[in-house]
């Protein structure tokens, strides 16, 4: 059976899912994050094989930007991170239920 | 035919890694997380050569797999993650997560087969190469570009103030 956007797009589901299993059931917040970067990715790799199957760049340029927006959503989440770090001494978020530092 | 059997090879390996990072039996160490994170979007990687978007191969590889992978890696040495391994994961969680995403897989897969978007599509010819993406990043998005220059200018500025050692 030739491989065809379907082949794909059932790899990017898959990968979205385990992305959200892993927003879901873990409780380190570097751990939830590097999941979201899973998800985003299927996101792009969904996008990537749509562009390619349409004969249509447009996708690809989606792409770039999406991967730029995330390197930039990556470093604002580690820099908030860290500084939720200097104040509770936790990285787990049963020990951050509360809004008020 | 050789490509079948490397999108095979490509998308087992962007799953099993996939789930090595959210759930790795050995170890719940960040840093095992992290690496298996690397691995998996370099197979990634290969996907997007099999899909002739050798651009955002490359990009894949330097930006994610370099920059905000190395970014990771510094933060989880920062803050020194070690009593992570001894909580246990709660059942009930475990549960409804398992449930929901199961739903959300069954819902992909059943659009997907029911309206097949791949069939009676013409045969593929483009290729996403740097010359040919380049040319529409600077004119059909070029305002877009802008703006996102903006964009990483404004996380810069934001990343420095929060990471400032008086936070007010």
């Amino acid at each position: 059976m030739n491989v065809g956007l379907e082949h794909y797009l059932i790899v990017s589901a898959l990968l979205f899912a385990l992305g959200l299993l892993g927003v879901i059931t873990r409780r380190n917040l570097i751990v939830i994050y590097m999941s979201l970067e899973l998800m985003l990715n299927s996101a792009n790799l969904a996008l990537v094989s749509f562009s390619r199957f349409n004969d249509n760049l447009n996708g690809q340029v989606m792409v770039f930007f999406i991967i730029t927006v995330a390197a930039a959503e990556v470093a604002v989440g580690l820099a908030l991170i860290v500084a939720l770090y200097r104040k509770r001494q936790s990285a787990h978020v049963e020990d951050l239920t509360s809004m008020k530092l | 035919m050789a490509t079948d059997i490397l999108f095979y090879i490509f998308a087992i390996a962007t799953l099993v890694f996939g789930a090595l990072v959210v759930a790795n039996p050995f170890s719940r160490n960040p840093v095992t997380s992290a690496m298996f994170l690397v691995l998996t979007i370099i197979s990634m990687a290969g996907l997007f050569v099999l899909l002739r978007a050798f651009f955002l191969a490359a990009v894949q590889v330097l930006v994610y797999a370099g920059a905000v992978m190395v970014l990771f890696l510094f933060v989880i040495m920062l803050l020194d993650l070690k009593e992570e391994e001894r909580r246990k994961i709660k059942l009930m969680g475990l549960v409804a997560g398992g449930l929901s995403v199961g739903a959300i897989v069954a819902i992909f897969v059943r659009s997907l087969l029911a309206t097949k978007p791949g069939e009676n599509l013409p045969a593929p010819t483009a290729v996403g190469d740097t010359a040919v993406l380049g040319k529409m990043l600077f004119t059909n998005y070029l305002l877009p570009f802008e703006i996102v220059s903006l964009l990483l200018l404004v996380a810069m500025v934001g990343v420095i103030l929060l990471s400032k050692k008086d936070l007010k």
